[in-house]
């Protein structure tokens, strides 16, 4: 008797973890505690806040790929500790990545000969390709002004509006000028014309997408191709072409393989894919192809010894983990072109699916193509009463997460509802989907006009307003006026202030969305 | 009968992984096969595949961690597909960058008020943290020059010539000139004086380095504070410093707390730190941390909306997953100071231990510091026989990989190897290495001399004469000159001859100092 109660005073290990002290004692937040904690009882206070995190599978505002294969999973878990930049120490995992980069730059038609290797690296995601890709088309045409004895100090680089953010902070902070082409009501995508009009000599490249962030639109490149190859051969100069197809990458050469986008087009020097997009594999992996050597200046490359040959590297990153590498060749190997194929086409038809649902409703405009990134961009027809912010809000009462944003510059005042259609977003999804925004519909029905003044916060009245008080943080201050209210009108009130304050706050964004 | 055999042909699942058609036929390298082939089969041939790659745990060359506890790995498996980026989504994440970062600020002596709150990031790792923190430098002079009118298209920063590569890249990338402050025979960091004096207007900042790349010694940051202190009060410039900690931000705090090298000190700005070395995360996570609000340009901020809240976010790339973060929280809390502490303890005491055991050899000169990073560089005290480039190649039949390189330009006759100490290389490994490396020694004294000059092939005689060929691709031609000779000495010359070719491309790169 004695002997057992001292081993359960002294050993830490015999009490459940939630019967330990280490689920009653709050830990600093800010600071690193002095003393260590048991492993189970570190684990279990991670994993319980972390319930809190919305759940990835429903999270239909990202193409970011939220499910893989178990067999993947593992290869994936194995890999966690072998660090991507050894190449002299982890030679099959580089060889591996540099199969990605030929199979990729193969599906892109780049004009390679039998035995040339393709151009081209693994990158954390698009916004590192873009900066390689960026920083390439710089370098390259700074050494030709220069060569020239022309002033290279004022490079710009050509876009539409609709772009990633991540272009622009290439912009800030490669000091390149980001000149947009404006996006008009009904034309949300960059309007080849006017972006070749807007070209000069200090234009380093015209980045096209290849499925706009905003609705998934194909911008029309071949257009882009000819007026851009008229306009060079008018002035002498040789502007190039980038694709930014980190949604439609993989996309494309499976549903529109005609479509010409990509190397076909002489004028297009690189392009840059998410491979945790369609790619499908988790966040972590994206790549820059570019069709030839000469289009990546030598300078930019820094020159690893890889098993005494020459390992060349371009990246901004260092150490980074392998799995994801491993995961893009399991993707690309076990699914082969049959199963891209199958995976893409199942994805539009979800999307057309739930489209032809969306418009039964009678409530929506669709704001997507039918040709593009499997995706759903629908906004009201009517938003007087109610608006797309108030769908969201209440759709991911009920596990949702579908994003509302408004349109860049020039159509900001259309709002739409973005609704991503992933390979792990099946039809009995699509049509559970459809129900819930019907029953949204018919609430938002029965709820009064949402109101525009600022509303009432009674912070001591009720629970509900301590929480939004303690959510809310110390950026918005809360003006109120009290009111004799019931409690449920207060609650409700308070509600849809910080609804819109949130929905306001959003309004005022860029293209953050990925 | 005939039910059981149609059965046995039409499905592919019936047939052991090892039986299927899968493992007979190869895959296209360089295209996607046309058909999809099942997960299984995938999963075989490729875990297959990189059993060719070293292990990672016997792999002595690097800082980055290799093994976490099981409970961390379920939580990384879980948190697997969950963009970081997605901060409106997944709230929870970004409040525990947000701990991370200010636990790591108050690590390091930031100048924080009660409720004020660190400025910082989580990066995909130092390289990235040291460019974000080159960059915030470079727009802060920028704007100061500007506004007092004067040019700004000759940025320039000065380092020892034993940074490692990324700052090279930084430099390059943001075109900023990299000015390096020549080493010296038995002295491999920069020495503040000669840095101090290599600063002029145009100077956005001084990188020190906690932990040199190439022997682990701390730079002495608290004298090149001091002299730069001197030197801004003389011109009345405001050269700030930078401290790269990437392997040592999370040894001094641990092992000589009263080490002043970082917010201490006036003029440190910036420090970066890799939380997959000593912050003991598997690869993929590192950390930029700002001495103040001041210290970062608004204009590089990117502003994303986070609950209503406004979420400040500075970073290279964008989605990226969650794992490394949730990681690096997990071991913050798990471990605590006290954790941490007994784990560099360990490190160091078990470097001490292969100092000693290599010592004893009397074969190797030590080039580590005992006050540094937890690790091992030693050459040989007479390499006219033999060099470190053949002791490593003969480890990796050991199973170790242990990387030897020469020093940078005005030391680099001197080669060294290095054995990197992590959290996982226990006692019993150490004495085993030991044990190994003086195996080495005698086999190599019972070789002879190493050959200088070609080598005879021949070709078609022996299966390794094929291997070394085949293995040597397009980079290097073979001149044969065929000479009569058993077979196992023609074996034996060719790979000599072949690991002196390694070797001598690893000398000639220069090298850059790509270990990390």
């Amino acid at each position: 008797m004695v002997l057992s109660k001292i081993s359960s005073q002294s050993d830490v290990s015999v009490h459940s973890t939630f019967a330990s002290r280490y689920v009653r004692e709050s830990l600093p937040r800010y600071r690193m505690p002095d003393n260590s904690i048991p492993k189970e009882a570190a684990f279990q206070i991670i994993n319980d806040e972390l319930m809190l995190d919305g759940r990835p599978r429903l999270n239909l505002a990202s193409f970011v790929t939220t499910w893989m294969e178990p067999e993947c999973d593992k290869l994936i878990m194995d890999a966690l500790n072998k660090n991507y930049v050894d190449m002299d120490e982890y030679p099959v995992t580089t060889e591996l990545q540099n199969r990605c980069v030929n199979m990729i730059a193969h599906l892109f038609n780049a004009p390679l000969g039998e035995s040339e290797a393709a151009v081209g690296v693994g990158t954390v995601g698009s916004s590192e390709a873009i900066m390689l890709a960026g920083l390439a088309f710089k370098r390259k045409w700074q050494n030709k002004r220069r060569a020239l004895g022309l002033p290279c100090d004022k490079p710009n680089i050509v876009t539409g509006a609709n772009v990633q953010v991540c272009w622009e902070k290439f912009a800030r902070y490669f000091e390149v000028e980001l000149k947009e082409v404006k996006l008009t009501e009904g034309y949300y995508v960059m309007d080849p014309e006017k972006a070749v009009e807007m070209v000069d000599e200090n234009t380093i490249c015209v980045a096209a997408i290849l499925g706009s962030t905003l609705n998934g639109e194909f911008e029309d490149v071949k257009k882009l191709n000819d007026l851009l190859t008229e306009k060079n051969r008018v002035t002498g100069w040789d502007t190039p072409i980038h694709v930014d197809a980190a949604s439609g990458g993989f996309i494309a050469p499976f549903l529109w393989p005609e479509l010409e986008w990509d190397f076909r087009l002489p004028l297009v020097k690189s392009i840059n894919v998410s491979g945790h997009k369609y790619g499908l594999v988790y966040a972590g992996v994206g790549w820059a192809i570019w069709r030839s050597k000469d289009d990546l200046p030598d300078e930019l490359i820094f020159h690893i010894n890889y098993l005494g040959a020459d390992q060349p590297t371009f990246t901004l990153n260092f150490s980074k983990g392998s799995s994801q590498i491993i995961a893009q060749y399991y993707q690309l190997i076990r699914l082969g072109h049959e199963g891209y194929r199958n995976v893409m086409e199942n994805c539009h038809q979800n999307a057309m699916f739930l489209r032809e649902g969306l418009e039964r409703t009678g409530r929506f405009e669709i704001v997507s193509k039918e040709i593009g990134v499997p995706l759903v961009a629908f906004s009201l027809k009517d938003n007087s009463r109610h608006d797309e912010f108030e769908i969201a809000e209440m759709l991911r009462s009920y596990g949702w997460i579908v994003p509302a944003y408004t349109m860049p510059a020039d159509a900001q005042h259309i709002t739409v509802l973005r609704v991503v259609i992933r390979e792990d977003f099946s039809r009995t999804l699509a049509e559970r989907l459809v129900l819930d925004v019907t029953k949204v519909l018919h609430e938002l029905d029965n709820l009064p006009v949402r109101l525009h003044a600022k509303s009432t916060a009674v912070v001591e009245e009720a629970a509900a307003a301590v929480v939004v008080a303690a959510g809310e943080g110390g950026s918005g201050r809360v003006n109120g006026t009290f009111l004799k209210k019931t409690e449920i009108e207060t609650q409700r009130e308070i509600t849809t202030y910080w609804k819109k304050f949130v929905a306001n706050k959003k309004k005022n964004n860029k293209n953050t969305i990925c």
